[in-house]
């Protein structure tokens, strides 16, 4: 879906697309570590797991995370740059049947509403 | 058309004119009650003999016994198959005799044995174990011949992902699809859910508005199942070892699992589940995300061989399909390596490109369709489940 994306051999981080507000950890990276970057470098602020994912600018509260140069949820507080960004701080904008029953509306408007159970698809 | 490279496998030739990368005897139970005698059979005749054992069969109602009889007659017609056999109870609402005529309208030899009719499971099971090894010994004889490349029906799949899944292995595997479509050939994307997120990429990548439309429909679908039942998908998507890989959101998983299916190649279809894959291109199939289920409708949609990416390593396999086993974490690498065919992690420590990783991925398909064994296969691992919607009265 997104361009070619090389890693660097002794970069601790990958971004995946330009425009990604979020780098992947390739190790486990502690705070104060100095991550260089294209647009500036980036203090590590908390403990990021490898694998994990750590902010590179700052992310508004109910602004979108982008990875692979799409939204992969909304922040549910201010995320600061060299934050770990997860479940704690990040919620899916996605299938909440839970959100929905809250407000007791369709959750899904603007998309097909028609539901489709045949095996014509 | 324009000429374009030959790229070919030793497969087996079927008389409907699909192409085979395995010649398995298949013993179907139509309903549970007879799977154990079949699972008894296939294994005097092992590996060759496979089974599908299943909960199945009676009790279900129309839509669900739909979806099984589909199943198991897609498994009977299926060119991974050279012959079959039917072991039926008796009174079950599967009827024997139609999944054997699926087998015969594919060319291969079917028998249908029912245990009410044999005189018990003792009498039935040894009646269907002499036959079984009668046509294990023709299907031993039976040559590889070389198959192009374009009769291949690639089933891309991941499980047990992790960071690794969405950088290494789900990107290699599509280079992989989009390669093998460029060659004439075609591969099954399931896992609605799995979409949800990354739906809009996929749509931009049909012809037609009609195809497009299919796709959101199907994954409009499953996100309004979750919204009826007040659920957040959350507690199922991710799964608690992808949280623990570093995954955070369903949008997120989908954006690296979408990867598997090419990044150019067209969605040429959208189809339900087990359903016949006609086209050349990508198929999306509407399973869900559960491994062994979403693996057994893709086989029955005719995929002839898997390509399996994890993250934190899974056994499964399937009963009539080689299911690959490529993982883009170093230490699953190590830690699973009972359970992995290609390690591709060195995609992330550079000492390894995404198409040299890839490069190597299409080799193993090709290998593995010419008879090489995959881990799952080594291992017996032979998961079967059919997808079910309602409950059983």
């Amino acid at each position: 879906m997104t361009g070619t994306h090389a890693s660097n051999p002794g970069n601790p981080v990958i971004v995946i697309s330009a425009g990604d507000n979020v780098a992947t950890a390739l190790e486990a990276l502690d705070p104060g570590r100095v991550l260089a970057g294209g647009a500036g470098a980036v203090t590590v602020r908390d403990a990021i797991p490898r694998g994990h994912k750590v902010a590179l600018t700052r992310v508004a509260p109910g602004a979108a995370v982008i990875k692979y140069g799409s939204s992969i949820g909304v922040a549910t507080e201010e995320i600061l740059p060299g934050a770990h960004v997860h479940t704690h701080n990040v919620s899916s904008a996605r299938g909440r049947g839970d959100l929905a029953a809250a407000r007791q509306q369709p959750a899904v408007a603007g998309r097909l509403a028609e539901p489709d159970n045949g095996r014509d698809a | 058309m324009s000429a374009r490279p030959s790229v070919g496998f030793l497969g087996y030739r079927r008389p409907d004119g699909r192409v085979g990368v395995r010649n398995h005897l298949l013993v179907v139970p139509t309903v549970i009650c007879s799977s154990v005698v079949s699972e008894r059979v296939a294994a005097a005749v092992a590996p060759i003999g496979t089974a599908l054992p299943h909960t199945a069969g009676c009790g279900q109602l129309g839509p669900d016994m739909h979806l099984t009889h589909e199943t198991l007659a897609a498994y009977c017609g299926h060119p991974n198959v050279g012959a079959v056999i039917v072991m039926a109870l008796g009174c079950e609402q599967v009827v024997a005799q139609t999944l054997a005529d699926a087998a015969r309208a594919a060319g291969k030899r079917a028998h249908v044995l029912a245990i009410q009719s044999e005189g018990g499971t003792i009498r039935a099971t040894e009646k269907a174990i002499a036959l079984a090894r009668e046509l294990a010994a023709e299907l031993e004889q039976a040559p590889r011949e070389t198959c192009d490349i374009s009769e291949l029906i690639l089933s891309v799949k991941c499980g047990g992902s992790d960071y690794t899944s969405g950088l290494a292995s789900n990107p290699a595997l599509g280079r992989v699809a989009d390669r093998l479509v460029d060659l004439g050939g075609a591969a099954v994307l399931g896992e609605v859910a799995e979409i949800m997120g990354a739906e809009h990429l996929l749509a931009a990548r049909a012809p037609n508005a009609d195809t497009a439309v299919r796709l959101l429909r199907v994954i409009n679908r499953v996100e309004s199942e979750a919204m009826a039942l007040g659920l957040d998908i959350r507690g199922t998507q991710p799964s608690p070892g992808n949280i623990r890989g570093g995954l955070t959101t369903i949008e997120e998983k989908s954006l690296g699992a979408t990867h598997k299916g090419g990044e150019r190649t067209p969605l040429a279809d959208v189809v339900a589940y087990s359903a016949r894959i006609t086209r050349k291109g990508l198929t999306v199939m509407d399973t869900p995300g559960l491994d062994v289920e979403s693996v057994t409708g893709m086989v029955g949609g005719g995929a002839q061989a898997v390509v399996f990416t994890t993250g934190l390593g899974t056994p499964t396999g399937n009963p009539i399909a080689p299911v690959i086993k490529i993982t883009g974490n170093a230490r699953t690498a190590v830690s699973m390596r009972d359970n992995i065919d290609l390690d591709v992690s060195g995609v992330l420590d550079a000492r390894e490109t995404l198409d040299d990783a890839a490069s190597r991925l299409f080799d193993e398909v090709l290998a593995v369709c010419s008879g090489r064994q995959t881990a799952a296969e080594r291992l017996g691992f032979r998961e079967f489940a059919i997808h079910r919607r309602n409950p059983t009265i």
